[in-house]
């Protein structure tokens, strides 16, 4: 109750000076203008009659800054309250409440007299918009993409160019009745309109669909549609623009449309690529100076959008094309801070412009003028509904034939009710010449945006219940998944292989054959370059694991019940897996962990830009944290998380001196250098591993796990392994 | 070659009921089969050699070894046989067929569990009904296509595998109880969360695309 009065009041507070910065800019500007006049012919008399003022106001200077923070701000308090009303965020989808607050808050900016701003259509597609769709694209599973890939792209292309068509010619045939007053609208206006209005926007169909947890293949269709429809909407929109300036419409202008199709679709493809294979080829310079890596990521996508939007090809495809190339290669080479900043920055990015692009379309709803017809806006609801229900029909029907996991009449109805329009149609018609009437169609948008986003978004979870579609389940990939699934990758190429048909597994094949030997060499550093997609994934899952572990405090994850002792070969080993450490022993460990970290604290170095230097003693207590755990705990959880030599003969010489010297767990630097660090050898072949004695690179071991290499390779290598995402995630 | 010896409609119709192909199917395998066995009536191993995309296959010698697998092919005993006929190459292929949902529920099971039933075949060499920890490492041999350096990783990897497997199968077990392996029971519990048996297909072509590739 407290902390909600509290929000209210922070909320209240940002919408005041959000209308007083904008009446004291407005009076700022015209007094600063004086006064500056005025202070400047004062110097160069170098002399001033008044007295030095002590205090000013000089509210002009800052003020674009100013009101732009101001705005994120109120975005970021206001999705924070929307978390303190559970009752109401489960029934409204965020996106439906952001509307409204955005109302209010146009409301308020009007009452007080000051005009709202409008969504600028820059400002859109330049700034909010890419941060999403990068989002979107790096963290794209990519499995479920490409399986689906044939069926995405049916409903991409033709059921847009067919939602356009039917809006369009419907609304034509409306506007051609007599006494609509409407008449004045052509064909060519009206398929511009439909074409604005028929593709399904990304950013709403994510912030819906977020939230409703559908299993994925309608996730991936739905969500994958809305992302490559971009290529036609932007082909449909210039073409039609370009077309109702010219007087006649042959055969010509279509063969060159359907061929702009082809060169924006592909072409933004290409630069995404191109953009993702340097951006990939960069980072694997970049194990001198981790603290940019993320910059690179970002910029280089960005360039793909940029450079995509200056030839007008398709933005989106750029950048989805880019996250998707770049991925797996960045994740090889960067260090794990870095890929956690990646994924935070742009879920952070992503998060903010979504709120503010919802917030500034309830704005904008009040800011332009309006011009309403009953008759055309019920009748674009009209068609755009039903065109795309009969759309998916239609479509679903032809795609049945070709598809092996056919879509059930369940499916098709939540494909066409996931249909979204967004602010991607809101700014293309602010972006309207006048000729049009651009009034009335932005009208007609809104009212529909309006209409998929609240009556919609809000339907769709209880129609989802309802329908009892099935749902995203949350299953962990385990080791035995990867194997089987690899395994049945290549049992299916060979399948194929043997009975002569060059089918869709065969390709992958290739391809994949064709990324291991000649791209991953030249794009990811070192050792990674060669490492099997199987050991990766293991080695990110223990160090995942390993994490947890120290995260939850020791708690194993698995239940007690299965002991290493229930697996056949290790009857002889399990009681001397790992020694216990008599009580002086760790006493004197203590001591010495002791007396190292304080040396470290004093001699800690003041915050340098350019080296992040973490908390040691943070990371240092981790580890014999970890230590601790694994030392204390029973064979089982030492199973989990160590590397345990498979066969027994390999085992007991090792292990046997392992156990008598003890002292060589912990490898405490000498105190003179800068930065201990302290290596957990947790393979019981007692090694002094080396540990990597640059500062720079302390910050990024973070947990040194040795693996069970007796040729005492520098553990640094393993840490990196948390950053590969292993396949499809 | 000359004109490739084509089947009887008698015996197509009948493999066509056996296996589950269409006709124009069991056609167009007849002919592949007679182009990798260079004419005769049965195959052999080596007859496998001839194609040459299965040489990077690193599972090369395990679906080899499938396709003579006395337990495909429906008889009781294990071992391989060392030539198989057209009937027994098809029987072996129709474990990849996509079953559709015009069939009834049980088929549907019975499907299912046949194909899971060949899958654990190929994990299960010596045929003794369980995936064992030495068997699991082989296959993740297999799978890591014996690069250098990773003997130690892999056993690793079939341990925590193992472990894994264990967990999810044998949760009541007595401490002092041994865990041998993973029975075909535990292979479809494991599997059940994956559902392979909805991705173990392959698309079977109603056109002669042979002359395209070799």
């Amino acid at each position: 109750m407290y902390s909600r009065f509290c929000l209210l009041s922070l909320l209240l507070g940002c919408l005041i000076q959000l209308s007083l910065c904008s009446d004291i800019a407005v009076s700022a500007q015209e007094e600063q203008g004086n006064t500056t006049s005025q202070e400047r012919s004062g110097e160069t008399r170098n002399k001033s009659n008044k007295a030095f003022p002590v205090v000013t106001v000089d509210f002009a200077h800052v003020r674009s800054p100013f009101v732009v923070a101001l705005w994120i701000l109120l975005a970021s308090v206001l999705k924070l309250g929307f978390h303190y009303l559970p009752k109401l965020s489960s029934v409204v989808p965020e996106s439906c409440l952001l509307v409204c607050v955005g109302l209010i808050v146009g409301g308020l900016l009007k009452s007080v007299g000051e005009t709202p701003p409008i969504l600028r259509a820059d400002v859109f597609f330049f700034y909010l918009l890419p941060p999403i769709i990068l989002d979107a694209g790096y963290f794209l599973p990519v499995r479920p993409f490409t399986e689906n890939v044939g069926t995405i792209l049916c409903f991409a292309v033709i059921g847009t160019l067919w939602n356009a068509a039917f809006v369009g010619v419907g609304l034509y045939a409306v506007c051609q009745i007599k006494g609509s007053g409407l008449e004045n609208i052509t064909l060519l206006p009206n398929l511009l309109f439909g074409s604005i209005i028929s593709a399904v926007d990304p950013v709403a169909v994510l912030a819906v669909f977020e939230e409703i947890h559908i299993n994925e293949l309608l996730h991936i269709l739905v969500f994958g549609e809305s992302l490559l429809n971009d290529a036609v909407t932007v082909v449909l929109y210039h073409l039609l623009e370009e077309y109702s300036y010219s007087p006649q419409i042959g055969a010509t202008e279509v063969v060159l449309g359907i061929l702009s199709f082809f060169v924006v679709a592909l072409g933004g493809i290409f630069v995404g690529v191109f953009y993702g294979l340097i951006a990939a080829f960069t980072s694997r310079f970049t194990s001198r100076l981790r603290v940019i890596e993320p910059l690179f990521v970002f910029l280089y996508s960005y360039m793909a959008y940029l450079c995509s939007e200056i030839f007008h090809l398709s933005g989106i495809m750029a950048l989805i094309a880019c996250g998707v190339v770049m991925r797996p290669y960045v994740e090889a080479n960067i260090s794990h801070k870095s890929h956690t900043t990646i994924k935070y920055f742009l879920k952070m990015w992503s998060s903010v412009s979504e709120t503010l692009i919802f917030i500034f379309l309830g704005v904008s709803t009040l800011a332009g003028e309006h011009h309403w017809d009953w008759i055309f806006i019920s009748c674009t609801l009209l068609f755009c509904l039903v065109g795309r229900v009969l759309g998916v029909l239609g479509l679903t029907f032809i795609l049945n034939k070709f598809r092996l996991v056919k879509l059930t009449p369940k499916d098709q109805f939540i494909i066409s009710y996931g249909g979204l329009r967004g602010a991607i149609a809101f700014s293309l018609g602010y972006l309207l010449n006048e000729k049009f009437p651009r009034i009335l169609f932005l009208t007609a948008i809104i009212t529909i945006i309006f209409f998929t986003v609240f009556v919609q978004g809000m339907t769709i979870r209880p129609l989802v219940e309802l329908l009892a579609v099935k749902k995203k389940q949350d299953s962990k990939r385990s080791i035995n998944e990867e194997i089987h699934t690899q395994f049945l990758d290549h049992l299916l190429t060979g399948i194929e292989d043997v009975c002569g048909h060059y089918g869709h597994h065969h390709w992958k094949d290739k391809l994949n054959r064709f990324n291991k030997k000649y791209v991953k060499k030249c794009l990811i550093t070192g050792e990674r370059s060669k490492e099997p997609q199987l050991i990766a994934f293991y080695h990110k899952m223990e160090m995942k694991n390993a994490i947890e572990m120290v995260a939850s405090g020791g708690m194993p994850k698995f239940p007690s019940s299965v002991s290493i002792q229930t697996l056949q070969r290790r009857s002889t080993l399990t009681e001397r897996l790992l020694p216990t450490l008599t009580k002086e022993r760790e006493e004197e460990v203590r001591k010495i962990l002791r007396e190292n970290l304080q040396k470290t604290r004093q001699r800690l170095r003041s915050y340098n830009r350019h080296t992040l230097i973490a908390d040691p003693y943070e990371d240092q207590w981790n580890q014999m944290l970890l230590k601790r755990q694994m030392m204390r705990s029973t064979d089982q959880r030492a199973s989990l998380h160590l590397t345990v030599p498979a066969s027994g003969r390999d085992s007991p010489p090792g292990m046997k001196s392992g156990i008598e010297s003890d002292t060589m767990y912990f490898e405490p630097r000498d105190p003179e250098s800068d930065m201990p660090a302290i290596t957990i050898d947790l393979a019981t072949s007692a090694t002094k591993q080396p540990t990597d004695a640059q500062n720079k690179d302390a910050e990024d071991k973070g947990i040194v796990f040795a693996a069970n290499d007796e040729s005492g390779s520098p553990s640094q290598r393993v840490q990196r392994f948390l950053s590969d995402p292993g396949p499809d995630q | 070659m000359g004109s490739t010896p084509s089947l009887p409609a008698w015996e197509i119709r009948n493999l066509a009921h056996t296996t589950g192909f269409t006709s124009e199917q069991i056609e167009i395998l007849h002919r592949r089969f007679l182009h990798l066995t260079d004419g005769k009536a049965t195959m052999s191993k080596d007859c496998f050699d001839n194609i040459p995309d299965l040489e990077s296959n690193p599972i090369k010698s395990r679906i080899v070894n499938a396709f003579f697998d006395q337990r495909n092919l429906g008889l009781q005993s294990v071992g391989t046989i060392d030539e198989i006929t057209f009937e027994n190459f098809l029987t072996t292929l129709s474990f990849f067929q996509h079953m559709g949902e015009n069939h009834t529920k049980e088929d549907l099971e019975y499907y299912k569990t046949e194909k899971l039933q060949f899958l654990f075949r190929m994990y299960d060499i010596n045929g003794d009904g369980k995936i064992t920890l030495e068997e699991l490492r082989e296959i993740i041999d297999d799978l890591l296509s014996k690069t250098s350096n990773t003997e130690k990783t892999s056993s690793s990897i079939a341990d925590a595998a193992m472990m894994e497997a264990a967990n999810i199968c044998g949760g009541q077990m007595e401490p002092d109880q041994q865990y041998d392996g993973i029975t075909f029971n535990d292979f479809l519990q494991i599997m059940q969360d994956l559902k392979i048996e909805t991705k173990m297909h392959v698309r079977f072509l109603n056109m002669d695309t042979s002359a395209i590739c070799k």
